[in-house]
């Protein structure tokens, strides 16, 4: 059975390209626009693996990844937050909530299916 | 060695980067200055960070670099280090136009205008410059600190707090990773552990110890434990001393997280299989403002499908007729059959054709910023309003209409809106009124671009067609005098202004809103303002007709025109030396086109009193055309017949019947303008 991950941005291309990246590797992806909806089919389904924007309309990723924790199954998945450059505060502020880890944007592909390894094989 | 192309991202990138410049446009627009609302910061903050984001990602450095300047500026605003001012709004307006322009050049590999580009950029960088005494400089640290040089042995010492696990992490992961790097020596140390029955599954209670040996910076290391650091305790202790600079360097420690897991010194790396990609690229997304989810698609292929149902239609219409020849008692299934496939296809038509339609706020979301740029440089007061933007119409319709409605835009501000002086001295708010609305009339789309400004001179437009040498009757009514507006190169701005004074005139907008089908009227009073009305066909893909017959030959007149059809009597019709004929319809001469004579078919009828007369009208004129016979009312698939074949005078088009035959639809509007020139010519 392949890994499945949940792509959570509010960007459609970078939604696409996530997405389109990982099923290349052979992982089985969805995707959700915020934060919100992201929640509610974590709910629905399991993942072993949860990627998310942090700046998003509705429910930001940093909200997302404390009401991930919240629920038992998601208790010790992998949540890694996608933040830029900038955004040293984000990661901490991430960490805080419950992250995994993060990963800066911009990023290319190579280094997105990296990190997915390095937390899921 | 990216083994995915990203370009084919792109389109959904610029697509939707576009949208985020629209909402940044608009929420711009909102925004109160003096009490900025967090939420609609937020929402102008988002878009630009998305932009940055995927313009980093999708390597458009140039933009991501200039929108980075914008986002400093917005996240200033946000945490409330920067009170937002209008100057920031006017600012942040023309970054918008600088960025869609880039968009767009990025997107078609057009020129961009690098200078204005420039400009604003450095005025941003100079307006964030100005508050940078505040700012705390952050990552100096970070930046100064020199890369550590690579040692050949390190000893480790990992001990992970209790609760390492709820983050997700997992120090075996962590030990692997730092194992990969060279070669490792692992040693656990248990002491932490309790007895069994007091351990909690969920905590970590292990400690190790590490010795690596292999060419290894201290960042390299770092990078393995970047997510943990806070939740554990860390010694890295180098056993040895600094390796002098090998002959061929090693690599280089790279920036991100993901270099810790990238592959150590060549020949000792690990092969990473590399990415097949053989999936066609998904353009799926969901539609941020609607609660269902929708799709996006290109127009080509909704064309494709429109000319579909088009061909669908036609072969329905075809099976009907021929249905009709059939014993009703004998075929009775396959007659049933046959109704239940025109209903079907009806439906399908209808519900093909409304996947074209796009509100009319596609256009209207232009004018807030058009109005209020153009308002700032007439030193006017405008407030404007729009009424049913949800109305929906074509697409290819509503794109060719957006320029239209911005000359009469601006035309209302510019000419209509008196200055601010002359409205309070006429008693009037010194704030003007424009209003912009679109509803459906039948089978119609009507427009109006009002104003409540000064309103049409009626004496003045009469003195300036004279002096163009045009000829008016004092006797004239009001109407016919504001059509003179629509005559090419009339004005009557005593200046001509940069605003509306492009070089294209009344005339075009009339033009371009005729090529559409529609058509244009003006209501105007002195001293309250003027309306200008559009009334347009919803699509033109598709047109209710009226089928006539002349000689063998079927043409179709567009329901819209029909005025009434008549049997003429000889004393109708007279003969004008210049005009050809003219039949007299209630004490009103019209001309008459025969059009069996026109597009030479063998009539059948000849005669003043033979046939039938439609009486058409377009442009406020009318015409009236000499057929054998009414053949009956029917929806027709509009085929270009430019396209195909070339122009031709007084046909708009053509559409193939339910019998396969070809038939031409008449540009009523065409033959108006045909029949008064062959008069001015005589």
């Amino acid at each position: 059975m392949s890994l499945r991950i949940l792509a959570v941005d509010d960007s459609a291309s970078m939604r696409q390209m996530v997405g389109f990246t990982l099923k290349a590797a052979g992982y089985e992806v969805a995707e959700a626009e915020d934060g919100v909806a992201a929640l509610q089919l974590a709910r629905n389904e399991r993942f072993q693996l949860v990627l998310c924007d942090v700046n998003m309309p509705n429910m930001d990723g940093i909200t997302l990844v404390r009401e991930l924790r919240q629920l038992p199954e998601y208790k010790f998945t992998p949540l890694l937050v996608l933040t830029t450059e900038s955004g040293q505060d984000k990661k901490s502020e991430g960490k805080s909530a419950g992250a995994t880890g993060w990963l800066v944007k911009p990023f290319n592909p190579e280094q997105l299916i990296a990190t997915v390894q390095r937390v899921i094989s | 060695m990216s083994s995915i192309d990203l370009s084919r991202f792109h389109q959904t990138f610029f697509d939707e980067s576009l949208e985020g410049l629209d909402t940044m446009e608009s929420a711009l627009l909102r925004l109160d200055v003096g009490s900025a609302d967090a939420e609609t910061i937020n929402t102008i903050f988002r878009a630009a960070h998305s932009i940055k984001g995927g313009a980093g990602t999708f390597g458009f450095s140039a933009v991501a670099a200039f929108t980075h300047h914008v986002e400093t500026l917005l996240d200033r605003v946000r945490s409330g280090q920067r009170q937002v001012s209008q100057s920031d709004v006017d600012l942040l307006l023309r970054s918008v136009d600088v960025m869609r322009c880039m968009l767009k050049a990025a997107s078609s590999g057009d020129e961009l205008d690098a200078a204005q580009a420039a400009a604003v950029q450095a005025e941003l960088e100079s307006s964030l410059d100005s508050d940078v005494a505040q700012a705390p400089k952050v990552q100096a640290a970070a930046a100064t600190a020199a890369p550590g040089k690579p040692r050949t042995a390190w000893s480790i010492h990992f001990v992970p707090k209790p609760e390492l696990f709820a983050s997700g992490n997992d120090p075996l992961r962590i030990l692997r990773e730092v194992s990969a790097m060279g070669a490792a020596e692992v040693s656990c140390d248990p002491a932490r552990l309790p007895p069994l029955r007091a351990a909690e599954p969920d905590l970590c209670y292990l400690a190790w110890t590490v010795k690596l040996e292999g060419e290894v910076t201290l960042e390299q290391i770092h990078e393995c434990f970047a997510w943990v650091e806070d939740d554990c305790t860390l010694e890295i202790v180098a056993l040895d001393a600094e390796v002098s600079p090998s002959p061929s360097p090693s690599p280089p420690p790279l920036p991100s997280p993901v270099a810790a897991s990238a592959p150590a010194p060549a020949g000792t790396a690990p092969k990473r299989p590399s990415l097949n990609v053989v999936e066609g690229g998904r353009s799926e997304t969901r539609d941020k403002a609607g609660e269902g989810g929708s799709i996006r698609v290109g127009t080509e292929k909704i064309d494709a499908l429109i000319n579909l149902v088009g061909e669908l239609v036609i072969t329905q219409a075809m099976l009907m007729q021929q249905a009709g020849q059939l014993d009703p008692v004998q075929n009775e299934r396959l007659l049933q059959g046959l109704s239940q496939l025109d209903r079907n296809t009806r439906m399908l038509q209808e519900a093909v054709m409304s996947t074209r339609m796009l509100p009319m706020d596609f256009v209207f979301s232009r004018f807030p910023r058009v109005v209020r740029d153009l308002a700032a440089k007439l030193g006017k007061q405008v407030r404007l309003s729009t009424v049913g933007e949800h109305t929906e119409l074509d697409k290819s319709v509503i794109e060719r209409i957006a320029d239209p409605l911005n000359h009469l835009v601006r035309n209302a501000l510019d000419h209509g809106l008196e200055s601010i002086e002359e409205r309070s001295r006429s008693g009037k708010d010194v704030c003007g009124s424009i209003r912009l609305s679109a509803a459906h009339q039948g089978g119609n789309i009507l427009i109006e671009v009002s104003d409540d400004g000064r309103g049409l001179d009626r004496e003045r437009i009469i003195a300036k067609a004279r002096e163009r040498g045009l000829q008016v009757l004092d006797s004239a009514t009001d109407a016919e005098v504001w059509q003179l507006i629509f005559a090419p190169g009339f004005s009557t701005a005593a200046t001509v202004t940069d605003v509306s004074g492009r070089g294209v005139g009344m005339d075009v907008v009339k033009k371009n809103i005729q090529a559409l089908g529609g058509q244009v009227d003006i209501a105007s009073q002195t001293g309250h303002g003027m309306t200008v009305s559009i009334r347009l066909p919803l699509t033109l893909a598709i047109l209710d007709g009226m089928s006539v017959r002349v000689g063998d030959q079927i043409f179709i007149v567009p329901l819209g025109a029909v005025v009434e059809s008549l049997q003429p009597r000889a004393d109708q019709v007279k003969s004008l030396a210049a005009q050809g004929h003219v039949i007299k319809v209630r004490n009103e001469y019209v001309p008459l086109a025969e059009l069996a004579q026109m597009f030479g078919i063998p009539g059948e009828s000849s005669g003043p009193s033979a046939g039938i007369l439609v009486l058409m009208e377009a442009e406020g004129r009318k015409i009236a055309a000499r057929v054998d016979e009414l053949v009956g009312q029917q929806q027709v698939v509009i085929k270009s017949l430019e396209t195909n074949y070339r122009r031709v005078r007084g046909i708009s088009g053509a559409t193939i019947l339910g019998d396969g035959r070809v038939a031409l639809i008449l540009d009523v509007a065409g033959l108006v303008r045909l029949f008064s020139t062959q008069a001015q010519a005589a």
